[in-house]
């Protein structure tokens, strides 16, 4: 038994390595921008346990101090959150039968335990279970720890933090280059972008979000055929 | 926002998290086929979304007073260049903030 989850550690823990330079440095990001945004260390600590999402938890940062908006918030971070549900979806036969792991798997997932956990090809030997399980923990400790130095920082260090929000605006610029380097048609990434600068317009800062999300989702239905037709072909 | 306000909040955003995160293994099982309609959101919405959350992050950005969005817009090219350059998320990525930080509190 000792043995099985060793190996398995020790495999999950090289799959992962690449992810601890990437988590460490973004939950760093975010422990300092709380920091310099005035809240208790243990405000980051407590929503990078419980929520474990990188772009919601950044722009949670900006929702907090603002106005009481629930619905809206609910709104954003389901959206913000959605992809989950594809993922959950492509791993329900692998996480079939894994017992006591399974409700931490599916707490656990984000876009990089995905991407290990759905692709990897084990060898003899090495427990399915337990690598998934060591996957998903070892992804979320990177995030979680590198949160805490980055709280710890942004409270010991004097250092002038104005700007420093601009980490958020610069990650999802390169999430969204990227993006538009891979995908084969923009239109999806076109809608995103003349969705929200449309209703940012009409609506004004305050209030752009909840018509943006809707304005998206009608954009998307209504061109399906259009969009889906243009991945096939090239 | 109050504090419990704040906390409400957060705990509004763990439950839609968890929501999405559950929802799948309650929902659907591996025999039923997954609706196309959920299959194709799957794939349009995140292109759609990163575009929306990067205007979230410049909503704020007063073109016509202030700095007039400027050093926005000179990070962010710094943010594009780097990244076309060297195609290394995290370099972009903090090449970026200090190139913007060392402007608003320096130049502008």
């Amino acid at each position: 038994m000792r043995q099985t989850i060793n190996k398995a550690l020790r495999y999950a823990f090289a799959h992962t390595l690449p992810i601890l330079a990437g988590f460490g440095f973004l939950g760093m990001s975010y422990g300092i921008y709380m920091s310099a945004a005035g809240f208790p260390a243990w405000l980051p600590l407590l929503i990078s346990v419980m929520v474990f999402g990188g772009s919601l938890q950044f722009v949670m940062v900006t929702m907090l101090p603002g106005a009481f908006a629930p619905l809206s918030a609910f709104l954003m971070a389901f959206m913000i959150q959605a992809r989950h549900v594809v993922y959950g979806l492509s791993m329900l036969e692998k996480y079939k039968g894994m017992g006591v792991k399974k409700p931490y798997l599916i707490f656990g997932m984000c876009d990089e335990t995905f991407s290990i956990n759905s692709s990897v090809t084990l060898p003899d030997g090495v427990d399915r279970g337990w690598f998934y399980l060591f996957v998903t923990l070892l992804d979320q400790l990177y995030w979680v720890a590198g949160t805490v130095v980055g709280s710890i920082l942004g409270e010991v260090i004097p250092f002038n933090t104005q700007g420093i929000d601009f980490v958020m605006t610069a990650m999802f610029a390169v999430i969204f280059l990227e993006q538009w380097l891979k995908e084969k048609h923009h239109a999806a990434s076109v809608i995103g972008v003349v969705s929200s600068v449309g209703c940012l317009l009409l609506f004004g800062a305050e209030s752009f979000v909840i018509p943006t999300l809707l304005c998206m989702l009608v954009l998307l239905a209504a061109f399906r055929r259009p969009i889906e037709k243009a991945g096939e072909e090239q | 926002m109050t504090l419990t306000e704040q906390l409400l909040t957060v705990g509004v955003c763990v439950a839609a998290t968890l929501i999405t995160r559950f929802a799948p293994f309650f929902v659907f099982s591996s025999k039923r086929k997954t609706p196309a309609f959920v299959g194709y959101l799957g794939k349009v919405l995140p292109p759609a979304l990163f575009g929306m959350l990067l205007v979230y992050c410049l909503k704020e950005v007063d073109i016509l007073g202030g700095s007039h969005g400027l050093p926005e817009a000179i990070a962010l090219a710094v943010v594009v260049g780097l990244h076309l350059w060297k195609r290394q998320m995290l370099l972009s990525i903090a090449g970026g903030t200090v190139c913007y930080m060392l402007l608003v509190q320096l130049v502008f």
